[in-house]
């Protein structure tokens, strides 16, 4: 018995070392364990393993990846960083500073990705000026996901201004249906909140607001009519929504409960996992906006190891990433689009569609701007400031400009 | 053959390993303590001091975190919100607790499945406890719809939605945790009263009633003692319940220390703030466990 398991334990140690010497090999630390996310990463995992490599799957499931950033801090700090780790915004800012990143600059040269990604998403991969992550995907925040036959009902059409959303909305309720399907948690509170502020404020008061927390911006007019709508939006909402999950508000929508939800297009995998048909049975239609476009996307960024065959796993990752194949396979798992411009859309839905073609208008204009529910831009501790005001006077009667006022004080104490 | 003054030697060894040997087998246990506990304390503690947010860095700069800490409303609203729950928490399941052990200890049939029962809640994990709840207390799911349907139709229970009555549910759900734990203490303890006393009164014709109040309860003064200072750390350390009942909303209105420690540390990168909050629920536990421990000793000392 003895003698058995030492030789098993010699025959693995010697498989082990034929195998590692003979792949690049990249160990991946994500938070995609559920559903058509578990699915997209097996594609990827399917395209490196296609490529000569030897995919080290480390998922770590739970809290929207908090229990994934609580493991690479500790990894980090224990001197045994994973090789390629889920990364988005303003983290990897954070980890590049402390200088835990690999410089992706050749093959960002080689490819020309410069060419290729958005100008957000290029400055969100980049650290002065070097690539350090790899864009793989994008979301799209502002988006009305509707029950067309809810509408119907009352004889509306989905709302093209904010004005006409508090008409159609007080129709619904005047009929007897939740206008809006929400999840009050902080973040589907911001995710309004941050909706609202590119609709009334346009995407230039957005980012004064949220990427420069401009003091004059944040105690601004607009920014109390920004409030003044989250009020009215709460008024939208039942009363039993506080710390519902956001795709319980969504099968709200496939019921008829209620009829609209605002939020990102992972709504979408939803209701097509309900079988239910985009245009038919379920409509996407961009929140009410002067133009602009919030994104959220996923990047892969590799963190320094010594590993030679970790190395050139880190390598081969990075120029498979956006590979037009890779990209389209695992967004179309994903129910994003592709993070590389010009992708054959082929197979695509039509929200999507919509998405891209809205993208690639928006991107013309300079009018693509990150989410902070999201965690694309700022810091966790001024995304906080956010959650705290702008959940707080969700919930509570606060006045807009108490809000506004507490708001810039936060903004300033987290900073 | 070895000389008398070789034997006497070998005898110290031994007789030095026999009196050191307690000391060296309890040594490891408390050096990983002294580490593991007060070390870490007192690493958490410096890194409060710090200017620390995603990684630990040691750049002290005095006690800016904590000036930081007492100007947020979230902590102000997570400090109240320990008042309010950890009193209400231990006074109710101190009260029914004890309740229950007196009625339990009438000689009753079936006491012991009774008692099982009772303290079964004490085995179930907090994110059960707490996931029940809240859909147990789910306005459209739970309670008030079913009354509603029944025909009840004003019929209202909305606390767990309503800021201003959220954490009166957690201290529902917690009480009902622990009133079982509370009785099986108090229980025990009951049967240690001696009965010869008891019956001495009852032949003084001192009602059933009075000789809880006037005889039995005093005596489970220990009891009390060590029941309210369980509850009272269990309250502070409260963070599971919580998070699944609530999660600390509608908005943060139902979120405790603990909590507000999780966030900042975990979720926003502000380790040094974090460790600010933990360093002030340790001076909260201490408030309540130094004066414990101080009459324990005192009482040993003239005893």
């Amino acid at each position: 018995m003895g003698s058995m398991r030492l030789g098993l334990a010699a025959l693995a140690v010697l498989f082990g070392s034929i195998t590692s010497h003979a792949a690049p090999t990249a160990e991946v630390l994500h938070f995609w364990t559920a559903g058509g996310e578990a699915r997209a990463a097996q594609s990827l995992k399917s395209a490196f393993e296609a490529r000569g490599g030897v995919w080290d799957d480390a998922p770590v499931a739970g809290g929207g990846g908090d229990a994934m950033a609580a493991v690479l801090r500790a990894r980090v700090l224990a001197g045994v960083p994973p090789s390629v780790a889920q990364l988005k915004g303003q983290n990897i800012r954070e980890w590049a500073e402390v200088g835990a990143l690999e410089d992706l600059n050749d093959i960002a040269e080689q490819q020309d990705w410069d060419a290729l990604l958005p100008e957000l998403l290029k400055r969100s991969a980049q650290f002065e000026g070097e690539y350090v992550a790899v864009p793989l995907n994008i979301h799209r925040v502002d988006w009305i996901w509707a029950n067309p036959k809810v509408l119907d009902q009352v004889g509306v059409l989905p709302p093209q201004t904010w004005e006409e959303f508090n008409e159609v909305a007080d129709k619904l309720l005047a009929a007897g249906i939740i206008p809006l399907a929400h999840g009050g948690q902080p973040w589907q509170d911001v995710t309004l909140f941050e909706v609202v502020l590119l609709g009334i404020g346009g995407p230039d008061f957005y980012r004064q607001v949220y990427v420069d927390l401009d003091p004059e911006a944040l105690q601004s007019e607009t920014m109390i009519k920004v409030f003044d709508q989250m009020r009215k939006l709460s008024t939208y909402v039942d009363p039993s929504s506080p710390g519902r999950e956001w795709n319980l508000a969504t099968a709200m929508v496939m019921r008829g409960d209620a009829a609209m939800q605002i939020m990102g297009d992972w709504a979408k995998a939803e209701f097509l996992t309900a079988g239910l048909k985009p245009g038919e049975d379920f409509i996407c239609v961009p929140s009410p906006s002067r133009g602009g476009y919030i994104i959220n996307s996923d990047s892969f960024a590799m963190f320094t190891v010594d590993d030679p065959e970790q190395q050139a796993g880190q390598q081969l990752m990075a120029s498979m990433l956006l590979d037009e194949d890779v990209q389209k396979e695992f967004n179309l798992l994903k129910g994003s689009i592709p993070a590389r411009l010009g992708v054959n859309l082929d197979g695509f839905d039509e929200c999507a569609l919509k998405s891209n073609e809205d993208l690639v208008h928006n991107e013309a204009r300079g009018t693509v701007v990150g989410s902070i529910a999201h965690e694309f831009v700022q810091s966790g501790a001024i995304r906080g400031a956010f959650l705290d005001v702008v959940t707080e006077h969700f919930n509570t009667d606060m006045s807009s400009q108490e809000a506004v006022r507490r708001l810039a004080e936060t903004v300033m104490l987290a900073d | 053959m070895s000389n008398p003054r070789q034997r006497k030697q070998q005898m110290s060894v031994l007789d030095r390993l026999q009196r050191y040997l307690p000391q060296l087998v309890v040594a490891p246990p408390f050096l990983l303590l002294v580490f593991f506990v007060y070390g870490f304390i007192a690493w958490t503690g410096i890194i409060s001091l710090t200017d620390s947010r995603m990684l630990p860095s040691f750049d002290i700069q005095g006690f800016q975190q904590y000036a930081r800490l007492f100007a947020m409303d979230r902590w102000d609203v997570a400090f109240h919100n320990l008042l309010i729950f950890g009193s209400l928490y231990v006074l109710f399941a101190l009260m029914i607790g004890c309740l229950l052990a007196v009625l339990l200890d009438q000689h009753i049939r079936a006491e012991g499945a009774l008692r099982t029962i009772y303290l079964y809640p004490m085995a179930i994990s907090f994110i059960v406890t707490g996931t029940a709840w809240k859909w147990i207390l789910n306005p459209s799911l739970g309670i008030e719809s079913y009354m509603q349907k029944l025909g009840w139709e004003s019929f209202q229970f909305d606390w767990i939605v309503n800021r201003d009555m959220a954490i009166y549910v957690v201290v529902i759900a917690a009480v009902w945790q622990a009133s079982g734990f509370v009785m099986a203490l108090f229980l025990s303890a009951l049967r240690t009263v001696d009965e010869d006393i008891i019956r001495a009164a009852h032949l003084d014709g001192a009602s059933t009633t009075r000789i809880y109040i006037g005889i039995i309860l005093p005596s489970l003064r220990p009891v009390f003692l060590s029941a309210f200072v369980i509850l009272a750390h269990l309250s502070i350390k409260s963070f599971d319940l919580v998070v699944a009942l609530t999660n600390g909303g509608p908005g943060y209105s139902s979120t405790l220390p603990a909590n507000f420690m999780y966030e900042m540390a975990f979720r926003r990168n502000q380790i040094g703030l974090g460790a600010a909050s933990a360093m002030m629920m340790l001076a909260t536990v201490a408030a309540i466990i130094v004066p414990y421990l101080y009459s324990e000793l005192r009482a040993k000392h003239h005893g």
